[in-house]
């Protein structure tokens, strides 16, 4: 009897089982898949009503029929969960197969634009200088011819101011020729030691393939108890090899700037010879003498570069005249 | 200051290549702009003599010449100039000669004459840009001998751009006086012999302005022949260093400016009245001068006059009605030292720039008058003979510049340079630059030669040492400096966030210039009175910008003429605006501006495009202010500005203040500016948006925040804005966020009134609200909203 039972029982199981894997395998979608778990697994279900008719056994055949029906469960829930992982497997790619994109098409940019050529040497420079406690200062455009020339130790007929080109509103009144008034207006009201720059527009009445009649200088001054001319070579040195990126050639030409002595004109070697990049020197003791400094305690340099020109060397910018009509084609080339 | 080679080594030869010399002065200082050969090239042309010459047979104008070159034949060559005659020594371009051009001589026959070779012009040799006929060579021109080599053609004229500093270089003396330290060599100067005077007329020399003129030479030279040339020597030498040949008198005086540096002039004798007098001019009085223009003299200046009126303007130039002509017999020669202070600037008043005045406003050697009067008489008997009378001086020694006694310390060399330089140097550098030193303690007593006036102070010796010593042998070391921290203040936002913001959101940054163009200002300003600039470049760059917009507006019109539709530019910078209670009438005041213009982003294949409007630009001006961390206190009203589009455009205040503009550029506006489509501009002053207020954090709230919607109608003319401060300020602080989410007009809202529908988010820090609340507070606004502008809620 235990005999015939059992084995009719697991002969029976076996023929749910795969009634089971067959109806798993008809199920097209989910859906029905789940139809097939209710009709074996549900609270009605086949094999779960097989559970329930354990109790009719007897309490030794009944773990044994147990454990042959929870065994025909497990593979059942086998069946079940294998196609329902391949179902959903396909679905999900099926779905991404309809979401695909060209990932080659140009995305929603907005253009970002950019900082002008000139301003972002100058923005360089600051960074140079600021680093060694240089402060950057301001001055205005509209200059008195005092702050401008007189301070500047040019007085009234003097031979440089011809040099200058300058443009006047009247006999005391310029649009600043050089950044250097700002220097005068520096020490004017604050004591040394003192670090500045000081970068800004500046005017002369000159307009040709190589002058405009507005452009560019950054000032550069240090004052204080034991500065040097060796030091002064050394800054420049340091900020045009910085600047440049490069080990170049650099030299120190004896040149002439009534508020500097001794003064000089620096120049880098390029493809086609020296170019002039800027003018330097030690500040001229009358001019820190004017501006209430006492030259036998303070000694300071003071130096003067032209923006455009350096970033024409920087950038293989050929015409002056470009960093001014503003053609964006130019504009953006640089990011 | 341009000169030639050859001269300068007539004083000092180093044995330096020409490159080298000019490295070598332009390290000193002395910067060398250009080096070029006194003439081009050419090859096979030799001295030869006219022996036979006459009348071609078949044309008037040739004639058919023997030439002897000292070979063993005679040259037969067919010449046209005029000036080929009998016993001329003339320069013979042999067959197989090459001129420059390139152009070959070969055998030829002109009109049926054989012709082996070209007697040339000054010109045909690139010596000149144009001649008269062919070269007369003096008549004791070696026969045979090779022009260039005769004439010492392997010579380069050197051009130093001299600085304002070193007027003691302004003459060949002066130039080679400084090769000479360089190279640590001695001068071979010129030998300057004293003439002794063979007759006794003198003229009076009255110097009443001692000060100005502290020396004046004069010399009578009378009986003297202008109808000779100069000689080729002296105006090959005058050539080479820039200056053409006039006549022997003008010759002479200019080869002893360009020789010496010190300029002379001379007279006619016979057009003096009287005595010469130094004096200023009086009121009203003229002069015509030779060029021929008149001059209205001001009483600062200098004159040179005899007893009835102004012969010439001392250090500057002379009268005509005194100058030298062709039928000049006897003269008159002015060696003077006018003060620098007392010429410089008035050429420059009279539009006159001389090599005179320029050597004079920059000081010329105060010892070097009689060197120049004698050397200048020694040329003058030579060339265009003559009989010189004595030299009559006047001088007034205190008035005259005193050498300059200077105490040179050791210790300051040393701090200024940042180098030791061996007293060994120091003694010969100086030396050698003709500074008399006694060494002491500190270091030296010097004086200076009297030829530098640029050398009168410690500074100026140390500058001496280090340009002799070399800046290049000064070795390059770091400042030292103490390390403070430098102040920083976090509420002051710099300029360059700003520009980053706006360069993130696709603008271009522009540099325009500060002077522009006056009409298209008045047509965007017509009531303020821009600063103009006197003496500008163009029409067009004569007014200072009154605002940034000028110039980016013209920006905008260059690119939209280069196809560059989609612009958006602005620019940071001082405006020059009209305010007579600023210093020079103007506030200049920094500013930020942009523009926009044309479509909203480039073409995309799935953005939808359009054109930009005020919004766009408002939102970029939102996006600067709030940087602020303040933008409520701004406010954008209504405005009537003749520049913009009258119902697009607004100012904006900061806390009531004025701030700035924005708005579309009035369509009235678009042609006179050279626009094309609508352009948006904003402006606002740097200082309203460059101080940040600090955060002050508040802290979240952890209960739950509601939002209610609500769609009030106004009517057109209401501002949105109104309304949103109206509910702010009645919502009180439950009400954290107020959104204007929409705009609606059209089917349910009356013609001339619009929807706002506005999100009203209410959250409480420290409980859940409660609806009765949240209702209550939103009644409050609506009902604040309908008290101020008839606000009604939307069915």
């Amino acid at each position: 009897m235990i005999v015939s039972v059992r084995g009719s029982l697991m002969q029976h199981l076996q023929q749910i089982v795969e009634q089971a894997e067959a109806e798993v395998n008809q199920a097209s979608d989910l859906n029905a898949l789940d139809l097939v778990r209710v009709a074996f697994l549900g609270k009605k279900g086949q094999l779960t009503l097989q559970l329930k008719s354990l109790g009719k056994l007897s309490n030794e055949e009944r773990p044994k029929a147990g454990q042959l029906i929870n065994q025909a469960k497990q593979q059942v829930q086998k069946l079940l969960s294998v196609k329902g992982e391949h179902m959903r497997t396909a679905a999900l790619n099926e779905k991404l197969a309809q979401e695909s994109i060209d990932i080659t098409l140009p995305g929603r940019r907005t253009n970002v634009g950019n900082i002008h050529p000139v301003n972002r040497t100058i923005e360089r420079i600051e960074s140079f200088f600021g680093e060694l406690g240089f402060e950057v200062k301001a001055g205005p455009e509209i200059e008195d011819d005092y702050h401008n020339f007189d301070a500047l130790n040019i007085p009234a007929h003097h031979p440089a101011r011809e040099d200058h080109d300058t443009f006047f509103f009247d006999p005391k009144t310029v649009l600043r020729t050089q950044t250097s008034c700002v220097q005068i207006r520096t020490m004017e009201t604050e004591q040394p030691p003192l670090r500045i720059i000081s970068p800004g527009r500046v005017y002369r009445n000159d307009y040709d393939q190589t002058h405009t009649p507005m452009f560019h200088q950054v000032e550069g001054l240090m004052v204080d108890k034991n500065v040097s001319f060796t030091q002064l070579k050394g800054i420049l040195h340091d900020f045009l090899n910085n600047f440049f990126e490069e080990d170049l050639e650099i030299r120190f030409r004896p040149s002439y700037f009534p508020f500097t002595e001794p003064s000089a004109e620096v120049d880098v070697k390029g493809k086609n010879g020296w170019l002039e990049v800027l003018g330097c020197g030690m500040v001229h003791p009358d001019v820190l003498r004017s501006a209430g400094i006492d030259p036998e305690i303070y000694t300071g340099f003071a130096f003067g570069m032209g923006v455009e020109r350096l970033t024409m060397l920087r950038y293989g910018v050929d015409d002056l005249r470009s960093f001014f009509e503003n053609d964006v084609r130019f504009l953006q080339q640089f990011k | 200051m341009k000169f030639s080679e050859s001269w300068l080594r007539e004083w000092v030869n180093p044995a330096i290549s020409t490159e080298e010399l000019a490295a070598q002065i332009t390290m000193a200082g002395l910067e060398v702009d250009d080096i070029a050969p006194v003439a081009a090239e050419f090859s096979k042309v030799v001295i030869g003599e006219v022996v036979e010459c006459g009348r071609h047979p078949d044309a008037d104008k040739l004639q058919v010449t023997k030439i002897n070159v000292g070979g063993d034949e005679l040259i037969d060559i067919v010449c046209g100039a005029p000036n080929c005659r009998l016993g001329l020594k003339v320069a013979v371009a042999m067959v197989g000669a090459v001129l420059p051009g390139d152009f070959k001589i070969k055998k030829a026959k002109l009109r049926g004459q054989p012709s082996f070779g070209m007697l040339c012009s000054f010109s045909e040799l690139g010596l000149s840009d144009e001649s008269d006929g062919i070269m007369e060579l003096p008549t004791d021109a070696p026969i045979g001998t090779d022009l260039r080599q005769y004439l010492s053609l392997e010579d380069v004229s050197i051009d130093v751009d001299l600085t304002a500093n070193r007027a003691d270089c302004l003459g060949i003396k002066g130039l080679a006086r400084e090769v000479a330290v360089l190279n640590r060599m001695d001068l071979t100067p010129v030998t300057i012999n004293k003439t002794a005077s063979t007759i006794d007329d003198v003229l009076t020399i009255n110097v009443s302005e001692s000060a100005a003129c502290p020396r004046y030479l004069g010399r009578v030279i009378k009986g003297i022949n202008l109808n000779v040339a100069s000689p080729l020597w002296m105006t090959e030498k005058l050539r080479r260093c820039g200056v053409r040949s006039i006549d022997p008198v003008v010759d002479i005086t200019n080869y002893v400016l360009l020789e010496l540096g010190h300029p002379m002039h001379a007279f006619d004798l016979a057009n003096i009245d009287g005595a010469i007098n130094v004096r200023f001019a009086q009121a009203d009085e003229t002069l015509t001068l030779l060029d021929g223009k008149e001059a209205k003299l001001s009483p600062a200046t200098l004159l040179i006059a005899d007893d009835t009126k102004a012969l010439a303007i001392a250090g500057i130039f002379g009268g005509k009605d005194s100058g030298v002509t062709n039928d000049t017999q006897d003269i008159f020669l002015e060696s003077a030292f006018f003060a620098p202070l007392a010429i410089a600037g008035k050429a420059r008043s009279y539009g006159l720039h001389t090599d005179a005045s320029h050597r004079y406003e920059r000081g010329v050697d105060p010892e070097q008058q009689f060197d120049a009067m004698e050397r200048a008489t020694q040329l003058l008997l030579e060339i265009v003979g003559g009989q010189a009378g004595p030299i009559v001086e006047t001088v007034s020694k205190e008035n005259l510049p005193q050498q300059a006694k200077i105490e040179l310390r050791r210790s300051r060399i040393e701090r200024v340079l940042g180098i030791k330089i061996a007293d060994t140097d120091v003694n010969a550098i100086l030396s050698l630059l003709g500074v008399q030193l006694t060494e002491n303690d500190q270091g030296w007593s010097c004086v200076a030669p009297l030829y530098r006036f640029d050398i009168s102070i410690e500074a100026d010796l140390i500058e001496e040492l280090a340009r002799v010593y070399g800046y290049n042998n000064i070795p390059n070391e770091s400042p030292m400096a103490t390390l403070s921290m430098t102040k920083h203040n976090e509420s002051q936002l710099s300029i360059m966030k700003l520009r980053q913001v706006l360069v993130g959101r696709g603008f271009n940054e522009a540099i325009t210039y500060s002077f522009v163009d006056p009409k298209a200002q008045k047509v965007l300003f017509p009531a303020l009175d821009a600063k103009v600039l006197p003496h500008p470049i163009s029409v067009d760059m004569s007014v200072m910008r009154v605002s940034l917009w000028t110039g980016l507006l013209q920006a905008v019109s260059h690119n939209q003429k280069r196809q560059q539709s989609r612009l958006r530019l602005f620019e940071t910078g001082l405006r020059f605006y009209p305010d007579q209670t600023s210093e020079h009438g103007v506030r200049q005041e920094p500013m930020i501006a942009g523009v926009i213009t044309g479509n909203i982003s480039d073409e995309h294949w799935d953005i939808e495009n359009r054109s930009v409007d005020f919004f766009d630009l408002k939102g970029d001006v939102e996006a600067l202010l709030e940087l602020t961390c303040d933008i409520d206190s701004f406010e954008f009203r209504q405005t009537q500005l003749s520049a913009l589009h009258p119902g697009q455009s607004a100012e904006i205040f900061l806390n009531d203040q004025s701030v700035g503009f924005i708005g579309a550029i009035h369509p009235q506006h678009e042609k006179a500016l050279g626009l094309n489509g609508r352009t948006i501009v904003f402006e606002l002053t740097q200082s309203s948006i460059l101080t940040r207020k600090l955060p002050q954090s508040a802290g979240l709230s952890k209960f739950p925040a509601n939002r209610r919607d609500i769609a009030l109608v106004v009517e057109e003319a209401v501002n949105a804005d109104d309304v949103i401060r109206c509910i702010k300020q009645a919502g009180g602080s439950q009400l954290v966020t107020i959104n204007l989410f929409d705009v609606y007009r059209g089917n349910g809202v009356d013609d001339g009134y619009k929807s706002l529908a506005i999100a009203l988010t209410l959250q409480d820090k420290n409980r859940t609200l409660e609806e009765q609340e949240i209702s209550q507070t939103v009644e409050q606004a609506i009902a604040a909203a309908s008290d101020s502008f008839g606000a009604k809620l939307r069915d």
